[in-house]
Formats: structure tokens, C-alpha cells, sequence
């Protein structure tokens, strides 16, 4: 592979061609601020907070866009850059609401962490008042709220739908100044194609789009517990978000099998969780009526049983049935335990009936 | 071939069509043919010839003669005494065309003596509708030459050698883009024509794909055969309706005679072009905007690297010229690259069409070697600013460029030259400015077409745009604050240092131009709350002269919000605060005694 060989704010540095500055920088632990980044989609360019200084170009140019070269020589804090970045925040806040103190996202907003990363104050916020824009919310999707005010047009949940969910649903519709998103010709969320994934509203780096959500929780309330989706066999890569030993929100994680997507179910589909009714343990019918048992009690008796009808009438007296929520991976073993330890050819899977 | 002993050449450019030429191009053939003189002589509807201001415009050869503002009445006498008696109707001649009792040839004119037709050579001479008019005039000639006679790199060279640099506005060297074209390797490419001509004001684009359609079909095919590509695209914007049909009937033409197809002249070249009608956003011609909407998506632009010469139209390596670039390829053909680089300045070379418009006598297009100054286009061409005015400035390169002040009325016409003094080439607009422009005003018009024409995409264009323009408004409005013009600068520094394409980087020239020579205008809009032109209306007052006035009361008679009071055959008095800065006191007085000030 070609290599190529830059200067980042003074450290010389070798990556392969074809490496954007942003992952370039990145390489050598600085961290430029991106919105409208995401390494599973192509750049845009849109927000252009990651701009940085190029020597002998002719503007800022954006890392997350720009291919190195060989021989650049690239700042990243520069007055210049920082000047840029600082007026595109304060552009932002000219025609944001200022109501970070209930707004869903805060904590987790990209808007407010750079903002005080690079020291946005009450005068910057205020240096360009004039005109805001003034969008219905629409609530009308079962899972998320769209509220358009919120919104910097970063793109990304127009991108990800059309690149990686490929539904197509959003879009960035008028020009200049009354650019929002929406679904074609302005109808509501509930009634366009959208399939109620929320990978956009994963992805969205302010409180524009948001879950609805159960119960209230503050970003720094929850902890986050890493899990396999229990819905299909993909083995979509989650985080349960549980507050006070509740599961009250999902996001995912970029593993393998899903690149940071899901579905409607693993996405928004925790309530049964925290049912009333679900089963937590396995019941043992003893005398006509379900009794609750431990996994040891139940697992003992499953293999006596299993064992017994194999011994007296032979392995293939045996059937096995699997669910298509279980992992590949755990379908894998259910065949291995049907060949291997019952003996037969006699295994299915519920997703073929 | 039929011979006729007079041509009747009539305009029928979008200018002349909408002063009334089609009525006078019917008037002409029905009596043409009424008098029998159909097998004699010929009417022939060309593209445009320049003098938009005095169309319709009718040319009757062989003697030259120049009719301008031609109604259908006047028609009748033309042909009866004009082309029955032989005698020339002089009260209907262009006046710059007689000199005492002669026609001068056209050349001679004024308005046409400074100019050189290259791009325009057809325009206003051949019929755009009749491929063999195009055909008599060297047409298809280049094409032949280049696929018999040229390789591929042949032609790159020539065009490199005549130093031609893009006509759309940011003058990059066409044979460095066709060379970057022809090395991208692929299985497909594309050879597109940028004919989205969105400078409010401008038309050299038009009037080239209506008076000459053919010029731009074989410069793509020898585009096309250059960088190895068999398709080429058109976009041309839905408002040139004119323009759209012209190029549909010349690609219909060029097929039937073999100059566009699968076997070009019967060489095995194979070249094709299809028409992309556009919506008129201005943002799509910006090149990779231009290229997403032809792929059918949003017009926005997309970010570069990629540049559209490695990944375009589809992904695939992309060719795209401006139709005025293109005008120039067969001239530069058949004439050699040297020839067209003997034409024009050391880096700019050869010519560049103009649309001179706003406070200008003859408003119109023009075409004139590069080099030439800015004085000889406004006053030797252009006829000054009309009532004796005394001219103030140029706006060039339309939104995206910058006022000229008439300080530097002597300055050359070059790509170079012009950036320097914080405007640009453009693609041809020309705005002429007197002294009853305000050059704040100026500036909020150019910023609220780009607020407007803004794709959205981008936080610096988009949002940076609307504070621009806010703070120019509230200037205007007499609301200007102190710190009004230092956070102008600071915003325009930055959206020109950050925003993503040329349309958001150029957005601020009009505002810092206007105030690197106008300061003052924005300092006494602010700081003394006067518009020195007297054209912001916050900041006009109306005022009662009372050493003029004769308290006849007529003013106050026809003040509609009723605010001037006074006895009679005594001063009159306006009440500022109800003033609503009508004017109609002002118009209305007998004895001129109500300044505005
Ligand atoms: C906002 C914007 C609008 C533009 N509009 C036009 C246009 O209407 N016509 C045009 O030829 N070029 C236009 N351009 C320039 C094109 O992007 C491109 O540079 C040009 O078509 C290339 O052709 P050339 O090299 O022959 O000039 C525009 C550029 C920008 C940034
Ligand atoms: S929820 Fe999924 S389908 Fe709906 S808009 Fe978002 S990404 Fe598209
Ligand atoms: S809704 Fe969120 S993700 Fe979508 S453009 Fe707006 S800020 Fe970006
Ligand atoms: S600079 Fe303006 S027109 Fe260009 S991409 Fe940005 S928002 Fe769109
Ligand atoms: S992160 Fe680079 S432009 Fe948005």
C-alpha cells in the first residue's frame, strides 16, 4: 500500500493513501470536532466544523472530506480554524432554542459540547439574534419526536436512511435559510415510508430527533450494559440503558453483524422488559399447574426426560425446534445438541415453518 | 439552391422576441408574399445581435441596413419601399448606423466598432433552425478536421496552446481540464455543457444556444473525441424555452447528417448528446450541484476531491464546460491555438461576451478581446449611464463578484486583474451603477439573491447568508449599530474561508468590495442616518422648502396619509412621523419646492 506522509500540527506522520486528514489526525489522538461525519458514510461536507488549515490552500478545507496528500502540512488548532469553528457555533446558536436545560439531549449533545470546548459565551450566542426558524413539531412517529427547530441540517439522518437503512424516507427539503428535513412533500413522519428504525435518531447530534421516551432519564443517570438484541438471529450489538435497575432507552453499538444499525424492535422494543407479566424464570407443571423453578431444576429435568425418550425409543423418537430469536450462534449449538449429544438428524428452526 | 437578391435578417433571440419580433417576423413573410417577392427575397430568423435595447432589430443585406425598435406597422413600409423601391426607410435606421446620408457597415457602429465576434460569430447571421446555414459557415468543419486529421492530444495541445481559460466564471484552463479528463481511466465518460446561466442580468449563454446551437454540439463532440467519451449532456435551465427548442431541433440535425451518432462522418466515432432541462436554481451551476441534478437528485453540491475530471457524472470521469467556452473550440480549430492566443492579454486570452445592463444607454451583449478597459465597454460601447448621469460603479461576476468604483474605470478586462480589485470575471454579467445608486442597497440585493439561491447544505452559507443579509437590512432600515460593519467582515472572512462551494465563498465579495471603496456610504447609514444616494427610504425625509413654497396646498391635497399641514399662501409643514416617503408631494408641486434628503 501507498503510503503518505504529512505534518499534523507539527508531527510528522505516515498513513495509508487515500486516509482523510480527519483520520489522519485522529492517528496521532487529535480530536477535531465533526457533525456531519460518520465513518459509515460517504462525506459530505455539510456542517464544515471540521475545517482545518492546509498550507498553500486556498480556504480552510474540511478533514473529514479532504484526502491527505503527500508533503501537506495541516494544522488543526490554528486562530484561523479555531475562529471558523468558533462563528459556525455561534451561527448554529443565532438560530437554535435556548433550552439545553430540559431538552432531551443534553449531555449528550454535540452542539453543547463544542460549544464549550471552544469557550462559546453568552455574547457569541447572542451575536448574530435575528431570525429563527419556526417548525411544527411532529410527533406523530410512535418511537421519536422530529422537532426541526433543534435541527443544524448536519444530514447525517437523511444519509443514513438512504445509505445504510436504504428506505429513503427523509430528505432535506426547501433552500437556504427554511432548509429542514422532512419526508417528501412535507408530510408526516407516521405516514411516509419510514420504517421506525430509529438509526437516525441514534445518530443525530442534537435533541432534533429524539425517542420518545417511558421514563425520564438524564444522560449521566443511566449506565450502559452491552448486549446481543434477543429479537432475530443477527446478533445486532446493543446497549441497554438502565436507570435505577430499569431499562429505559437502547442504542447501538457498532458490532459486526449490524455496523451501529437496528431494527424497530431492538431499537424501541425494550417495554416488555420491565412487564409485569413477563417470565423471569422457568415454571415446571407439577400436579396440572405451573410452578416457578430455578434453571438448575428445570435444565435437570429437560435432560432426564430428553434422555429417557431416546433410551427407550431411539434418537430419532427425538425432535428438535429452535426460535429464530436465538443467535446464529445458539442455533449452531441446538443442532450440535441434537447430532451430537441426542443422536439425530431431527432439528428445525421455527423461521422455515 | 435558391438565390435571393435581400435578406431580411429578424432577431429572434429571447430579447427581440419579447419586444415583438415574432409579430414583425409574420408581418414580413405575409407581405413578402402579398407583393409576389416570396422566390426574392428570403426572411431568416438569427440568434441575438447584441443591441437588445433597440429590438426588435431587423438587418436587411445586401445594403446593410439597420432597423431597430421595428414595430408591425412599420413593416408594410419597409417592404414597399425598402424592398420593392430599393429606397432604405432612414426614419427607421439604428441613428449610430447613418452617417449623414451613408450606412455605415456594422463594424463602424459604436456599440459593435470595440467588439470581436468569436463566441458570437454565427449569432445574428445564420439561421440557428437550418443546419446547412451553420454547415456554409465553416460549420462542422473542426470536427471533420479533428477526426481526420488530429489525435486526441493534438487537440488537447491546441486548445492548451490558445491559453482559452473557462468562460463560467472561475477561468480555469480548458485544455488542463480536458488533459485531467482524457487521463482518468474508465470504461465511461462524459463530456456536459453548463448552460444554467443563473447571474441575475446575464444571457451570453443564451444567445449563443439560441442564435448558434450547432457551435456547442461540435465543440462537445471534439471535447468528446479528446478525452475518449461517447455522451455527452446539456443542462439548460427550463427558462430558455427559445433555447431548449433550438438545440432540440440542432441535435435532431446533426443526427440526420451524421455529425452526432454512432459513426461521426463515417470515421467509427461515436457521440451523442442529450438535453437536461434544470430547474433554474442558481446553486446548479455550480459543477457537482449540476452533476447530482442531472443524476436526478437534490441540486446541492458535493464536496471536492473527488473533482467531477476523476469521479463526476455517475462516478465516472466528467468533462464540463461553459456553452461560451465551448463557442470558442472550432474557431480555435480551425484557426490554431496560436491565432486565438494572439487575441487578448498575456493570461487572459482572446474574447468575452458581456450582458451590459442596469443605468447603461445600450444594454445589450457584447463581445470584446480581453484587455480591453472597462471605460471603453461603458463609454465607447455602452453610451454612458443614460440622462448624463454621472457613472458610480460596475458590479461584474453578478453575486459572486464585486463592485468596481469608477476610480478604476481604466482597468483591463482580465480574469487576474479583476480578482485583484475584489471582483471577478465571472461569466459575463455587467451591472452599471450611477450616481442614484446606493452602494448599501447594492449590496443587500446581491446578499438577499444568494440568501435566497443558498442550497442549504452547508452551516456557513445557509445561516452566515441570512446574518449577512439581516445586518445589511437593518443598515438600509437606518438601524444600523456601530459594530454593524466590523462583524460584516469578520462574517464574510469566515463563510469565504469555510463554506463548501464557490456560491457561499463568493456570497460576501458584493459586501466587502462595496466596502473597501464605499465605507462611507455604510458610515453615513449608520452613523448619521442618511442614505447618500437618497434611495433607502427609511432614511429619506421629504422636506418643505419654505423660501419656495407658496402655500397653494396642493401637496397636502394629495398626501395620502394626510400628514402636511398649513394655511394657505403659507409654508406647508410635513409631520415626519406620519410620512409614509411616498413622494407624491414631491411630484405633485407646482413650484419644485420639496427636496428629498
Ligand atoms: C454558485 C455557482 C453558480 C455557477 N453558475 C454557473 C453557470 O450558470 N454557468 C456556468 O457555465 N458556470 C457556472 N458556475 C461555474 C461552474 O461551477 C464551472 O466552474 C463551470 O461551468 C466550468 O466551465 P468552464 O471551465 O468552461 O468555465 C457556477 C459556479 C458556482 C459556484
Ligand atoms: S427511523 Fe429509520 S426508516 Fe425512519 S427515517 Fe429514521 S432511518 Fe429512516
Ligand atoms: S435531525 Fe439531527 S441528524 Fe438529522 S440533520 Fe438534523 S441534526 Fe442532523
Ligand atoms: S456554500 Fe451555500 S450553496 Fe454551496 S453548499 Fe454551502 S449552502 Fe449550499
Ligand atoms: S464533519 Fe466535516 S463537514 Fe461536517
Amino acid at each position: 500500500m501507498k503510503m503518505i506522509s504529512l505534518t499534523i500540527d507539527g508531527i510528522s506522520v505516515q498513513v495509508p493513501d487515500g486516509t482523510t486528514i480527519l483520520d489522519a489526525a485522529a492517528s496521532l489522538g487529535i480530536d477535531v470536532p465533526t457533525f456531519c461525519h460518520d465513518p459509515r458514510l460517504r462525506p459530505d461536507g455539510a456542517c464544515r466544523i471540521c475545517v482545518v488549515e492546509v498550507e498553500k490552500a486556498r480556504s480552510l478545507v474540511t478533514s473529514c472530506s479532504t484526502p491527505v496528500g503527500e508533503g501537506m502540512v495541516v494544522y488543526t488548532d490554528s486562530p484561523s480554524v479555531v475562529e471558523a469553528r468558533k462563528e459556525i457555533l455561534r451561527l448554529m446558536w443565532a438560530n437554535h432554542p435556548y433550552n439545553c436545560l430540559t431538552c432531551e439531549k443534553a449531555g449528550n449533545c454535540k452542539l453543547q459540547d463544542y460549544s464549550y470546548r471552544y469557550g462559546i459565551t453568552d455574547e457569541d450566542i447572542q451575536l448574530f439574534a435575528g431570525e429563527k426558524k419556526k417548525h411544527e413539531i411532529d410527533d406523530s412517529n410512535k418511537f421519536y419526536i422530529s422537532d426541526q427547530n433543534k435541527c443544524i441540517l448536519c444530514g447525517k439522518c437523511v444519509r443514513i436512511c438512504g445509505e445504510l437503512q436504504c428506505t429513503n424516507a427523509i430528505g432535506r427539503s426547501d433552500r437556504g435559510f427554511t432548509t429542514h428535513i422532512t419526508p417528501p412533500f412535507e408530510i408526516k413522519l407516521e405516514t411516509s415510508e419510514c420504517v421506525s428504525c430509529g438509526n437516525c435518531v441514534s445518530y443525530c447530534p442534537t435533541g432534533a430527533l429524539s425517542a420518545k421516551k417511558p421514563v425520564k432519564y438524564r444522560e449521566w443517570e443511566v449506565k450502559r450494559v452491552d448486549t446481543t438484541c434477543t429479537y432475530c438471529g443477527v446478533g445486532c450489538q446493543l446497549q441497554l440503558l438502565v436507570k435505577d435497575n430499569r431499562v429505559v432507552g437502547v442504542e447501538p453499538v457498532n458490532g459486526p453483524a449490524n455496523e451501529g444499525l437496528l431494527c424497530v424492535k431492538g431499537k424501541f422494543g425494550y417495554n416488555f422488559i420491565n412487564h409485569p407479566d413477563r417470565l423471569k424464570t422457568p415454571l415446571i407443571k407439577k400436579d396440572g399447574k405451573f410452578e416457578e423453578a430455578s434453571w438448575a431444576e428445570a435444565l435437570e429435568l429437560v435432560a432426564e426426560k430428553l434422555s429417557e425418550t431416546r433410551d427407550k425409543y431411539g434418537p430419532d423418537a427425538v425432535a428438535g425446534l429452535s426460535s429464530a430469536r436465538c443467535t446464529n450462534e445458539e442455533n449452531y449449538l441446538f443442532q450440535k445438541l441434537m447430532r451430537g449429544a441426542v443422536g439425530t438428524n431431527n432439528v428445525d428452526h421455527c423461521a422455515r415453518l | 439552391m435558391e438565390i435571393y437578391r435581400s435578406h431580411v435578417l429578424i432577431c429572434a433571440g429571447t430579447g427581440c422576441t419579447s419586444s415583438g419580433s415574432q409579430s414583425v417576423t409574420n408581418a414580413f413573410e405575409r407581405l413578402i408574399k402579398e407583393e409576389g417577392l416570396e422566390r426574392e427575397v428570403k426572411v431568416v430568423r438569427t440568434g441575438c445581435f447584441g443591441l437588445c435595447e433597440m429590438g426588435p432589430v431587423v438587418i436587411i443585406y445586401p445594403e446593410g441596413a439597420f432597423y431597430s425598435r421595428v414595430e408591425e406597422k412599420d413593416v408594410e413600409e419597409i417592404v414597399k419601399e425598402h424592398l420593392i423601391k430599393g429606397r432604405i426607410v432612414k426614419r427607421l435606421l439604428y441613428e449610430e448606423s447613418l452617417d449623414k446620408d451613408t450606412i455605415k457597415s456594422l463594424n463602424q457602429v459604436d456599440f459593435y466598432k470595440k467588439q470581436m465576434r468569436i463566441a458570437l460569430r454565427n449569432c445574428g447571421v445564420i439561421d440557428p433552425e437550418n443546419i446547412d446555414e451553420y454547415i456554409a459557415m465553416d460549420g462542422y468543419k473542426a470536427i471533420a478536421k479533428v477526426l481526420t486529421e488530429m489525435t486526441p492530444e493534438q487537440v488537447i495541445d491546441e486548445v492548451k496552446k490558445s491559453g482559452l481559460r473557462g468562460r463560467g466564471g472561475g477561468g480555469f484552463p480548458t485544455g488542463m481540464k480536458w488533459e485531467f479528463a482524457s487521463k482518468s481511466k474508465d470504461d465511461k465518460k462524459y463530456v456536459c455543457c453548463n448552460a444554467d446561466e443563473g447571474d441575475p442580468g446575464a444571457f451570453m449563454d443564451r444567445s449563443v444556444l439560441e442564435g448558434d446551437p450547432h457551435s456547442v454540439l461540435e465543440a462537445m463532440a471534439i471535447a468528446g473525441y479528446a478525452i475518449g467519451s461517447d455522451q455527452g449532456y446539456i443542462y439548460v435551465r427550463a427558462e430558455y424555452p427559445i433555447a431548449v427548442k433550438r438545440l432540440q431541433i440542432a441535435i435532431k440535425q446533426a443526427r440526420e447528417y451524421g455529425v452526432l451518432g454512432s459513426n461521426i462522418l463515417g470515421t467509427g466515432f461515436a457521440f451523442d448528446i442529450d438535453l437536461k432541462i434544470g430547474a433554474g436554481a442558481f446553486v446548479c451551476g455550480e459543477e457537482t450541484a449540476l452533476l447530482n441534478s442531472i443524476e436526478g437528485k437534490r441540486g446541492e453540491p458535493r464536496p471536492r476531491p473527488p473533482f467531477p475530471a476523476v469521479k463526476g457524472l455517475w462516478q465516472k470521469p466528467t468533462l464540463l464546460n461553459n456553452v461560451e467556452t465551448y463557442a470558442n473550440i472550432c474557431p480555435i480549430i480551425l484557426n490554431g491555438g496560436e491565432w486565438f492566443a494572439g487575441i487578448g492579454t498575456e493570461r487572459s486570452k482572446g474574447t468575452k461576451v458581456f450582458a451590459l445592463g442596469g443605468k447603461i444607454n445600450n444594454t445589450g451583449l457584447v463581445e470584446i478581446p480581453m484587455g480591453t478597459t472597462i471605460r471603453e465597454v461603458i463609454y465607447e460601447i455602452g453610451g454612458g449611464c443614460p440622462n448624463g448621469k454621472e457613472f458610480k460603479a460596475v458590479q461584474t461576476g453578478g453575486p459572486s463578484g464585486g463592485c468596481i468604483p469608477a476610480e478604476l474605470i481604466d482597468t483591463p478586462i482580465e480574469y487576474d486583474t479583476l480578482v485583484s480589485i475584489g471582483s471577478m470575471m465571472g461569466s459575463g454579467g455587467m451591472i452599471v451603477m450611477d450616481e442614484d445608486n446606493c452602494m448599501v442597497d447594492i449590496a443587500r440585493f446581491f446578499l438577499d439573491f444568494t440568501c435566497d439561491e443558498s442550497c442549504g447544505k452547508c452551516t456557513s452559507c445557509r445561516e452566515g447568508t441570512r446574518r449577512m443579509l439581516e445586518i445589511l437590512e437593518r443598515i438600509t432600515e437606518g438601524k444600523g449599530r456601530e459594530t454593524d460593519i466590523e462583524k460584516l467582515e469578520t462574517l464574510a472572512k469566515n463563510i469565504k474561508a469555510s463554506a463548501l462551494c464557490g456560491l457561499g465563498q463568493t456570497a460576501p465579495n458584493p459586501v466587502l468590495s462595496t466596502l473597501r471603496y464605499f465605507r462611507h456610504e455604510y458610515e453615513a447609514h449608520i452613523r448619521d442616518k442618511r442614505c447618500p444616494a437618497g434611495v433607502c427610504t427609511a432614511l429619506l425625509q421629504y422636506v418643505i422648502d419654505a423660501d419656495k413654497c407658496k402655500g397653494c396646498g396642493i401637496c397636502a391635497k394629495n398626501c395620502p396619509a394626510n400628514c402636511i399641514s398649513g394655511k394657505p399662501k403659507t409654508p406647508y409643514v410635513i409631520d415626519q412621523d406620519k410620512c409614509i416617503k411616498c413622494g407624491t408631494c414631491q411630484d405633485k408641486c407646482p413650484f419644485n419646492a420639496i427636496d428629498k434628503k
